[in-house]
């Protein structure tokens, strides 16, 4: 569904991705794993088209999209829970499901208010309220809402439950089993591994700009020495 | 050019001071809602893409010629506004894509180099298409009358009609903004252009469309100044510094804060014209009284702008967030 081929993206003139590759599968749960500024936002930012890559393919759905402005992107089908969530702040929280749901897919049965709201019923009480009064943990919750809205076949999560309270991290957890098992592709990024573990089919393993490990969720977990090297846990 | 129907429509009414009060908040009311729908694009442009368009008050000045000459020509002021509106429309979303989409990452300094040179290029087009002689145009037979609002007070109907046009408009861009999905877009664009792009929101074709809605009202405040005022190349300019002053007063960004911003400097700007003069002959002589307030008066909106900027320094009703 969505190929990354050795791609190299860089911010100005210093290179953040040295010709990085991934694949993701029909209804597959992909995690990126590494530390802090080893390129894993870029590489998300690589595949929306935020921050166009300067070598390499992107190919999603038999399409090129690398050189395509984000929001066709989006269009194609890639839904985006950005780190730091990036609700609206001023537009109210039914304002930010609404404003940019679409289904330009043709999903047979398409997310709808009720339905969002049924997997995070805490929003239901809070439509009326504008992006910016929200707590952490709701706006992480709109911020899957409004992706999902979009009515993806690719969802991409980046730091979903960062700086959250473990109850909150519960419930988005428990969120994306739900979106798996609803067919979902989902490409994700977290430091919980025990929970990824539990979700992913597969991972991956970014430092300095390469991956430089993939595989199975039994793989990384039978290799303690991946764990110390690459991801310092 | 502003002071010249401002003045002509002051009828002193010495023998009734009240009288002559609600007329000039009327006056005051009807300027402000010109400024509103000058404004209103102004902000929008200013707020959401963060671009300094001085050459907005050029798109007024297009409305008013476009109108002034259908007019003329078919001798029906609705044809005139109904080709007015397209005019300001097209010809703002033509410089959208040609020249401004280049400046949105310029720094504010290239922008008003580039805006202004525009201003220039605008006037001289039109002293090219439309001679050095302003145009005048007649006010349509069906407003020419007069209303008595309030008993005693009669007014005449065409400026009742513009404050009625500004308070529709004023209506439909709250509509807008607040109840249809095009409006939600253009203030998520607003607050984080990327993430809106990123959820499949094409900001560069929305952008165009905002910037022509901005001219598109320019245009519509100039073909209603037509009957008031002389068309004349440069005449957007006049109007342009008291558009800024209301975006300032106002919150840029904030459409709200326009129609405050706009009403609040239409009516201290023409009831210091006409009270000041009153007032102070009540301490000076008359000459002397003229004199001062004169020149108080063409700074009231600026010193209005000024304490209204150390009370609340981002404006009157700023944009959320």
């Amino acid at each position: 569904m969505l190929e990354v081929k050795t791609i190299e993206t860089f911010y100005g003139k210093s290179q953040a991705l040295f010709g990085v590759s991934l694949t993701i599968r029909e209804g597959e749960v992909v995690t990126l794993l590494g530390r802090n500024g080893m390129g894993k936002s870029t590489t998300v930012r690589s595949i929306m088209g935020l921050t166009p890559i300067r070598a390499g393919r992107i190919v999603f759905d038999g399409t090129d999209i690398h050189r395509l402005p984000s929001y066709a992107i989006a269009r194609l089908g890639i839904g985006l829970v950005p780190e730091g969530r990036h609700i609206f702040p001023n537009l109210t929280v039914l304002e930010n499901i609404l404003a940019t749901a679409a289904n330009r897919l043709g999903v047979k049965v398409p997310y709808t208010l009720d339905g969002v709201l049924s997997i995070f019923p805490r929003l239901a009480d809070r439509l009326n309220h504008y992006g910016n009064q929200l707590s952490g943990g709701e706006q992480q919750m709109l911020a899957v809402v409004r992706a999902l809205m979009t009515n993806p076949k690719l969802l991409i999560l980046d730091e979903a439950t960062e700086g959250l309270a473990p109850l909150i991290r519960k419930e988005i957890w428990r969120a994306l089993a739900l979106l798996k098992d609803n067919g979902h592709s989902i490409l994700v990024i977290d430091k919980n591994l025990d929970s990824l573990m539990k979700l992913a089919n597969r991972h991956c393993i970014m430092e300095n700009g390469r991956l430089v490990w993939e595989g199975s969720t039994a793989e990384l977990a039978g290799d303690e020495t991946l764990k110390a090297r690459y991801l310092g846990v | 050019m502003i002071r010249r129907y401002r003045m002509s429509s002051i009828q002193f009414n010495w023998y009734n001071p009240m009288l002559l009060f609600i007329e000039q908040l009327l006056n005051g009311l009807q300027l402000g809602i010109t400024l509103f729908l000058l404004s209103a694009g102004l902000t929008l442009v200013f707020g959401i893409m963060q671009v300094i368009n001085l050459a907005h008050g050029s798109f007024y000045m297009i409305g008013a010629y476009v109108g002034a000459t259908v007019t003329a020509r078919t001798g029906s002021f609705i044809l005139g506004i109904l080709a007015a509106l397209p005019a300001a429309a097209l010809a703002g979303m033509i410089v959208e894509v040609l020249v401004l989409r280049r400046l949105y990452q310029k720094d504010h300094l290239d922008q008003v180099l580039a805006t202004f040179g525009m201003i220039m290029f605008f006037n001289e087009l039109t002293r090219i298409i439309w001679g050095r002689q302003p145009l005048f145009m007649d006010v349509p037979p069906w407003l020419t009358g007069s209303i008595e609002l309030i008993p005693g007070v009669p007014y005449p109907s065409y400026r009742i009609a513009v404050i009625a046009a500004g308070i529709l408009v004023g209506g439909f861009l709250y509509l807008l903004f607040t109840r249809t999905r095009i409006g939600m877009q253009i203030r998520a664009g607003a607050s984080n252009r990327e993430m809106a792009g990123a959820l499949g929101v094409n900001i560069r074709l929305l952008y165009t469309l905002v910037f022509g809605l901005g001219t598109l009202l320019a245009g519509l405040a100039g073909v209603m100044a037509g009957p008031i005022l002389a068309v004349e190349a440069g005449m957007g300019e006049s109007i342009l510094i008291l558009t800024f002053v209301v975006i300032v007063i106002g919150g840029i960004g904030s459409i709200r804060g326009a129609l405050a911003g706009a009403l609040l400097v239409g009516l201290v700007d023409t009831l210091g014209r006409a009270f000041l003069p009153i007032v102070l002959r009540l301490f000076l002589s008359a000459a002397y009284a003229d004199g001062i307030a004169a020149s108080m008066a063409s700074m009231s909106v600026y010193i209005l702008m000024a304490t209204i900027l150390v009370c609340r320094p981002r404006g009157l009703l700023p944009a959320h967030g």
